[in-house]
């Protein structure tokens, strides 16, 4: 505003006339500064994920052939999910462990479906650096916990995903899923 | 000039900057206390009203360029994609394709005012012809834009303009193939106009930084065509033309913004709304409306080679205006005979623009060869001699001088000028 | 100068009206649109009912390639429904565990089904026309909406003397008045849903509406953010344009 006041000091009037325009140039300055925000919002908007990713935002996995002890990997929004059908030993393990032992504690039953606790479902990226862990391919090491190795740092999980050593400090994150079936699961 | 800027300004962070690098200095004296011709008419909107647009164009088109995809399989789709489901995808496309249209009205306006008030004339001449640099650039970035959308007159845009070039003796094919880069306009062809299209306009305002240093050298011509004399003749250009210059830029983006949301086909084609079918040429091969005169030029005369040349030298020419008119005398206003002469030009611009969206059949061809005659009449014949014969109207003595006299408070000086980057 | 003003203003004006104005020699009924104005609307049942018969009839040979199921919304069918009409279309849906393609019942996100699976496999199904996609038919044709109509209005005896070629039918409306296309509809063609009047010229005039909407699904936010953003640029140059005159109250010019 001050460029407008100084103008109008170069140009003496009355005084009432140079708080009309400053007021008039503040209004306008104001409108102006409406107009380049609103502006600004579809421009911005247009990188967020537009409505085509956001429609893909479930998928529907068949769980039939995975046998026990083996696990898939599939993409859901362009992330691994590890899907794995653990074994009578692994879900012991799994339950048995006490909870202060845990670097992030949370029991199993939260971390799987209440009747499907052979199934754990995990989002396969490392909370460390978002590496993927190694142990969903029989031939992969699955760190000392039987669960996931992460190749980059060393960050370690147990039959549960939950962290067990690190640098990696939470446990893999569980996606949002719900059993459709016994063998059919929509995640997301 | 070695050692630090002694910079003026208060305000400390300011002033800090200022004195390592005085940009703040300069902006002030360049749009601030700049001295400009009082008398500047509306006309005198549209540099900055061109230079609005290629601002809207380069935003709307750095994150239009974020969703699309230039390969000529997924081009079309992916233009439907920005449409259909990006958020606010059609806004943004809407306004570069209409941009597009205004930034050729604009541009072509503020090319009519400088022949009018004979800006190209010295000390301006290379003003000018920075300006004709500029047109040849935002023609071949505007060609290569209309061609990513990959429908049939894109493609068949594409195939006839680069065709020209085959007109030229020996080396024709050869460049087309180049141009090309294979037999037929095809994905090589659309890679590399999406990465020229990206680049030119960068360069655009490399060229549009030399056009306004070499504007501010001169000093703006005015409405008189006479040189300022004295600083009563001028006033800062702000608050005075920022001002003025506002008003226009509202003007500017309410017609931006009717075509943009509702009419924002009406001046494409339908045909471009038809994926590119390389086996199939659409009945009407029509370039946008911009293009139109320089097309009729093209089709005015029966031989091919002629034709690319006097369309390339309907461009060309405009370098050497500024020896072509041989009178002294900046201002049309002065000049009655040149004023119906130039007024005469647009209409031929005009009707060759007309010529152009027509099939090149009967009445058509008449008209765009009468048309194209006159176009280089104005520069190579009737401009040249018109200087020497007309007698020009007697010059006001200088730009205060016809409007002095009744309040007599005249304009400040400009060491008084309002101190504007305090807004910073 | 006031007579340069106009003649410049005259000059631009014949400019932008000479481009679309390129020669147009067929004759187009003018029918009246939900849509056309700046404050129009897309009358959301006659879309509906459109959408209806681009299903039943139009999907056999036409494909809607830049649509999905989900888009469906913007004809106001809620997500139950769209689930339920995509679910009972079969699209290409990846490949199985040996790697074959393979095809399942289609989802709110699956692009509408094409009804052949390339251009070489429609114009042999169609006596070598190939059935131009619908998408953006009404953005595409010369007369837009107006054009579609009178096609599929336009089927007619052929006038005394005018030789149709083998496999094509006379119609009114289109260049050359030979078409490919069998006529498509006729009066009660398809039973509506909802009971509206099945005659020939509602058919169409219902489908031209689906079809203006598949081609311009963004119009109505357009247009109704349009008049918001007009008025305040017209509000904005009223104060910009006091500003100006304050600013240079006291010059001389």
């Amino acid at each position: 505003m001050a460029d407008s006041s100084a103008a109008a000091s170069t140009h003496p009037g009355p005084a009432g006339e140079v708080t009309k325009r400053d007021m008039l140039t503040l209004v306008t300055t104001a409108a102006v500064a409406i107009g380049v925000g609103a502006v600004a919002w579809p421009f911005i908007d247009s990188m967020n994920p537009s409505k085509d990713v956001l429609a893909l935002a479930s998928v529907d996995v068949d769980l039939s052939p995975i046998e026990v002890g083996q696990g898939i990997t599939i993409l859901w929004q362009g992330k691994p999910i590890f899907v794995r059908h653990r074994t009578p030993t692994e879900i012991k393990e799994a339950v048995d462990v006490p909870l202060a032992s845990l670097i992030e504690p949370q029991p199993d039953s939260e971390r799987t479906k209440a009747g499907h606790d052979q199934w754990i479902i995990l989002i396969g990226i490392c909370t460390h650096l978002g590496c993927v862990p190694l142990g969903n391919k029989p031939s992969d090491p699955r760190g000392d916990w039987g669960g996931w190795f992460c190749p980059c740092h060393g960050s370690q999980y147990d039959t549960s995903g939950r962290v067990r050593h690190g640098p990696a400090p939470a446990n893999l994150a569980v996606p949002p899923y719900a059993f459709a079936s016994d063998t059919k699961v929509k995640i997301g | 000039m070695v050692g630090l800027h002694k910079s003026e300004f208060a305000n400390p962070v300011i002033n800090w900057i200022d004195t390592r690098l005085p940009v703040f200095t300069m902006i002030q004296k360049e749009y601030g206390e700049f001295p400009t011709p009082k008398n500047f008419n509306y006309f005198w909107n549209f540099g900055a009203l061109a230079m609005i647009n290629l601002v809207i164009m380069i935003a709307t088109g750095i994150f239009l360029a974020m969703n699309y995809q230039p390969n000529s399989e997924l081009a079309f789709g992916s233009i439907q994609h920005i449409m259909r489901d990006v958020n606010y995808g059609w806004l943004l496309r809407y306004i570069h394709q209409n941009g597009a249209s205004m930034f050729f009205i604009v541009t072509y306006i503020h090319i009519f005012r400088g022949l009018y008030y004979g800006s190209y004339k010295a000390p301006r001449e290379l003003l000018w012809m920075l300006g004709v640099v500029i047109l040849i650039i935002m023609m071949a970035t505007a060609f290569m834009g209309y061609v990513l959308p990959w429908g049939q007159m894109s493609y068949w845009g594409a195939t006839v303009i680069t065709n020209l070039f085959s007109a030229f003796p020996v080396v024709g094919p050869k460049i087309v193939t180049l141009l090309w880069g294979g037999f037929s306009v095809d994905n090589p062809t659309l890679n590399r106009f999406y990465s020229l299209h990206y680049l030119l306009p960068f360069l655009l305002v490399g060229v549009i930084f030399l056009h306004v240093v070499a504007l501010h050298l001169t000093g703006s011509n005015n409405p008189l065509g006479i040189d300022v004399k004295s600083p009563q003749d001028t006033l800062p250009f702000h608050p005075y033309y920022t001002a003025k210059d506002s008003v226009g830029i509202c003007v500017f983006l309410v017609v931006l913004s009717v075509l943009v949301f509702f009419a924002p086909n009406y001046l494409g084609d339908p045909n471009n709304f038809i994926p590119a079918n390389p086996l199939q040429t659409p009945a009407d091969i029509v370039p946008e409306w911009y293009f139109l005169p320089y097309y009729a030029i093209l089709r005015s005369v029966p031989d091919k080679l002629t034709g690319v040349c006097l369309m390339f030298g309907s461009i060309l020419v405009l370098f050497v205006l500024p020896w072509l008119d041989t009178s002294k005398v900046r201002s049309a206003r002065f000049r009655p005979l040149y004023r119906i002469t130039l007024l005469l030009w647009v209409v031929a611009v005009v009707v060759l623009g007309v010529c152009g969206a027509n099939k090149p059949q009967g009445i058509w061809v008449l008209l765009s060869r009468a048309g194209t005659l006159y176009y280089f009449a104005q520069f190579l014949v009737i401009m040249p001699i018109l200087g020497k014969l007309e007698r020009p109207l007697p010059l006001p003595e200088s730009i205060s001088h016809p409007v002095i006299g009744g309040r007599g408070g005249g304009p400040l000086p400009s060491g008084a000028a309002a101190k504007p980057m305090e807004k910073a | 100068m006031r007579t340069m003003h106009s003649l410049l203003a005259g000059a631009f004006a014949a400019t932008l009206l000479a481009a679309p104005a390129v020669a147009q020699e067929i004759e187009m009924p003018h029918q009246k649109w939900s849509f056309e104005n700046p404050f129009g609307t897309y009358d959301l049942a006659a879309a509906q009912r459109g959408f209806q018969i681009y299903a039943q009839v139009c999907s056999n040979c036409h494909s809607l390639q830049y649509l999905h199921y989900r888009d469906l919304s913007g004809i106001g069918l809620d997500a139950d429904q769209i689930k339920a009409f995509a679910a009972g279309v079969t699209v290409p849906d990846g490949t199985d565990d040996q790697g074959q393609p393979k095809e399942g019942p289609a989802t709110p996100a699956s692009q509408f089904r094409s009804p052949f699976p390339n251009s070489k496999a429609a114009a042999a199904a169609n006596n070598g026309g190939i059935p131009p996609d619908l998408s953006l038919i009404v953005n595409a044709r010369e007369g837009g909406p107006n054009y579609i109509y009178g096609i599929l209005t336009g089927y007619a005896d052929p006038p005394e003397g005018f030789k149709v070629g083998d496999g094509l039918y006379y119609n009114k409306t289109f260049p050359g008045h030979q078409i490919h296309m069998p006529q498509p509809l006729r009066d009660g063609t398809v039973d509506y849903t909802d009971g509206t009047g099945n005659s020939l010229d509602q058919q169409a005039h219902d489908v031209v509406t689906f079809l203006s909407w598949a081609a311009n699904p963004e119009a109505v936010e357009r247009k109704q953010m349009g008049v918001r953003i007009v008025l305040f640029l017209v509000f904005l140059t009223g104060l910009t344009y006091a500003v100006k005159r304050k600013v240079w109250a006291d010059v001389e010019h």
